[in-house]
């Protein structure tokens, strides 16, 4: 056995011990002249070390146990190998649709809190989708994404408190003028690349946070705007009294008593329809020419405009339409909180947004959306251990890096089907 | 259909191209020759528009091109292939030709978004070219593969079919048989000849292969050291004294 395996091993089983040490909220105590460790009795520790050998011994025979499980026959394989692709599209599509209709009917089932969290996430997912047009597909690495998700989200809050524009109203509105400002940012970026894109886009975020803060007589400054509007349906509102002359309640149209969830339920509804069709526009944008040019400029900047790519107007329009996506999803944000400040958009949300392209797996749709869950939901579950939570944010991304630098669900390129020419 | 006259390009003190004049007329082979260094890729480079030289013109038709943009130029029907190979390594094969014809396809997002029978009969189009071409450059089953798995040989053929699928007047070639084995080159060859031949394309070569270069040009080009040396037929180059001296005798 190679000694690079045995050291491999080791490393991982040492990275797994101190990782649950965190996780677990063990804490080292001086006792006298020696150290405990608090907060871990016997059976948690042995666990530990058990999970630890495990690691080791895994990462040791990893050869040998991958070469094993492939000698077994995998009956289920061979048959999504052997499908057409046409076959796995529809497959995929079927999926999709499954998964829809249970996320539509899910929240009639669910507790006012998760589906209120849930909402929090198709937000991000939305977010996501729309970084990951810029990130992954066009290979510009944006620090300031959140910038466009601040214009969506402040476009709604003002319209509504200066001029008592409604939700359905803002949601193009606020998606239109971020993209606008999308085309705004990508004009003074266009021949950077790499590092100095970063830190410009990461300036531009600032700025625009920056801006929201100071303008105070507009934005009420750090104190936020409050009152935001909630969505209606069909002029239909979903407080308990009717706030607009004219307008009739929820509750009160289908004589039902009033409910708050009904409210949460819908603004879920309509960030699930809002991230479904995300991912459908994108998914056929990267089926069209504007989705090609983006990952030819990714790919080889010089042979793309060799065969007449311009660059100015591939990086505009993927700049343009990944903020797009993120002013959706800002409008969707404002009317769930119905309050938002400039706190809401702080460099760490840009950041947390492109760890989830980068965890998803650039590029791979389905991936981000994982990822996306992923974010969201584990620092929830992982209340108790909120101190820690950047900590084992952090640890997972380097874990992943290691192992995993593909992504959760790196892209499969669909096959495209050419007729043999005579 | 091509001239360049008294082309100069100068990097900072290094005087790289010199002085260089050639013509392409329609229907014909061209080569450039030369030792290494001698200015073969910074002539294409300003005829594709990649630098903007510092003296003298490149007509294309009766239209002065020099230091217009590189994406403008290929619009134009100018095209070219690259010393090191240059694919869209992480996109398959035919998406690497579907990019090329991009402007074949250029419909509204709207259309694209429908799916419109407009939009359908294009797309359908260019995957056809798209398949024309890989068949004729013997790639048709590797379609679906990643463009950056493919061997060496095949990379280089689609790289020409890339170009090829943009329908362009004039093909520029940089060292296009570089790293190809005999039989490989033999087959370049054939493909070369048959651009001109059957799809009325002009195309100018820079290539080291001497017998690839006298066996398929009209014309040829030899520079030197940035500057002009000779021009001529295969026939005249062979026994010109000058080249004799400066290159073939030193090979
Ligand atoms: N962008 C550049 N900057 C500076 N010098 C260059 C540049 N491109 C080419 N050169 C120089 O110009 C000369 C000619 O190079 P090149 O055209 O690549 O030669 P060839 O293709 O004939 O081998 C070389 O000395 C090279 O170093
Ligand atoms: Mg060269």
């Amino acid at each position: 056995m190679a000694t690079s395996n045995l050291k491999h091993a080791l490393f991982c089983a040492i990275i797994t011990l101190v990782v649950s040490y965190p996780i677990l909220g063990f804490n080292l105590v001086s006792q006298g002249t020696s150290v405990g460790l608090e907060g871990a009795n016997p059976t948690t520790v042995t666990a530990v070390f058990l999970a630890a050998l495990a690691v080791f011994l895994f990462q040791l025979f990893r050869d040998q146990i991958m070469s094993g499980l492939g000698r077994v026959p995998k009956p289920a394989l061979p048959t999504t190998r052997n499908m057409s692709d046409a076959t796995r599209v529809r497959m995929q599509n079927l999926i999709i649709l499954f998964v829809v209709i249970g996320a539509a009917i899910w929240p009639f089932l669910a507790s006012r809190g998760s589906v209120d969290l849930a909402t929090l996430v198709l937000i991000y997912v939305m977010l996501a989708l729309g970084l990951n047009v810029v990130v992954g597909l066009a290979g510009l690495l944006d620090l300031g994404y959140v910038a466009f998700y601040a214009v969506g989200a402040y476009t709604f809050a003002l319209l509504s408190q200066y001029f008592g524009i409604s939700f359905w109203v803002a949601l193009p509105t606020g998606a239109l003028l971020a993209a606008l400002f999308g085309l705004a940012l990508g004009f003074p970026v266009l021949r950077l690349r790499g590092d100095y894109l970063a830190i410009v886009t990461l300036g531009f975020g600032e700025i625009i946070r920056i801006l929201l803060n100071n303008w105070t007589s507009l934005t009420g400054g750090p104190n936020g705007i409050g009152g935001i509007p909630d969505p209606t349906l069909f002029g239909m509102e979903f407080g308990r009294r009717v706030k607009e002359e004219g307008n009739i309640s929820f509750h009160d149209f289908f004589g039902i008593a009033y409910d708050s969830t009904h409210k949460i339920i819908f603004l879920y509804l309509i960030a699930l329809v809002l991230a479904v069709m995300t991912f459908f526009a994108i998914r056929r944008l990267m089926q069209m020419p504007v989705g090609r040019s983006w990952e030819a400029l990714r790919e080889d900047e010089i042979a793309a405009r060799s065969l007449g790519l311009s660059r100015t107007g591939v990086k505009l329009s993927a700049f343009t339409i990944g903020a797009f996506f993120a002013g959706f999803a800002g409008t969707v944000f404002a009317s769930k909180q119905g309050f938002i400040s400039p706190e809401s958009f702080v460099f760490l949300e840009s950041a947390i947004i492109l760890a989830i392209v980068v965890l998803g797996g650039m590029g791979s749709q389905f991936g981000v959306i994982l990822a996306a869950i992923a974010v969201t939901i584990l620092p929830e579950l992982a209340r108790e251990f909120s101190e820690y939570r950047m900590l084992i944010f952090g640890a997972a991304m380097v874990l992943m890096m290691v192992w995993r630098p593909q992504g959760l669900l790196p892209m499969r390129r669909i096959h495209i089907h050419l007729d043999k020419p005579e | 259909m091509l001239e360049v006259r008294e082309l100069s390009m100068r990097f900072g003190g290094l005087l790289a191209v010199d002085q260089v004049s050639l013509d392409v007329q329609e229907h014909e082979i061209v080569s450039i020759i030369g030792p290494n260094g001698a200015g073969k890729t910074t002539v294409f480079n300003c005829m594709s528009g990649f630098y903007k030289p510092t003296g003298g013109k490149i007509l294309f038709g009766d239209k002065e091109i020099q230091g217009t943009p590189d994406y403008k130029i290929s619009r134009l029907g100018l095209v070219r292939t690259f010393q090191h190979v240059r694919l869209f390594n992480r996109m398959t094969v035919v998406e690497n030709l579907l990019v090329a014809q991009h402007r074949h396809l250029n419909t509204n997002l709207l259309a694209g978004l429908f799916k419109t029978p407009g939009y359908r009969k294009k797309e359908q189009k260019s995957l056809d070219r798209a398949a024309y071409w890989l068949k004729r450059v013997g790639l048709l089953d590797l379609a679906n593969r990643d463009a950056g798995n493919l061997a060496y040989g095949q990379q280089r053929r689609l790289e020409i079919a890339r170009c090829m699928v943009t329908e362009p007047k004039l093909l520029m070639l940089d060292e296009p048989a570089a790293g190809l084995n005999p039989a490989e080159t033999r087959e370049l060859n054939q493909l070369i000849i048959s651009l001109k031949e059957d799809y009325n394309v002009s195309v100018v070569l820079i290539e080291h292969d001497m017998s690839l270069v006298m066996e398929i040009s009209d014309r040829i080009n030899v520079i030197n050291q940035g500057r002009p040396l000779a021009k001529g037929t295969p026939d005249e180059i062979r026994h010109n004294d000058d080249v004799i001296k400066a290159y073939l005798g030193e090979a």
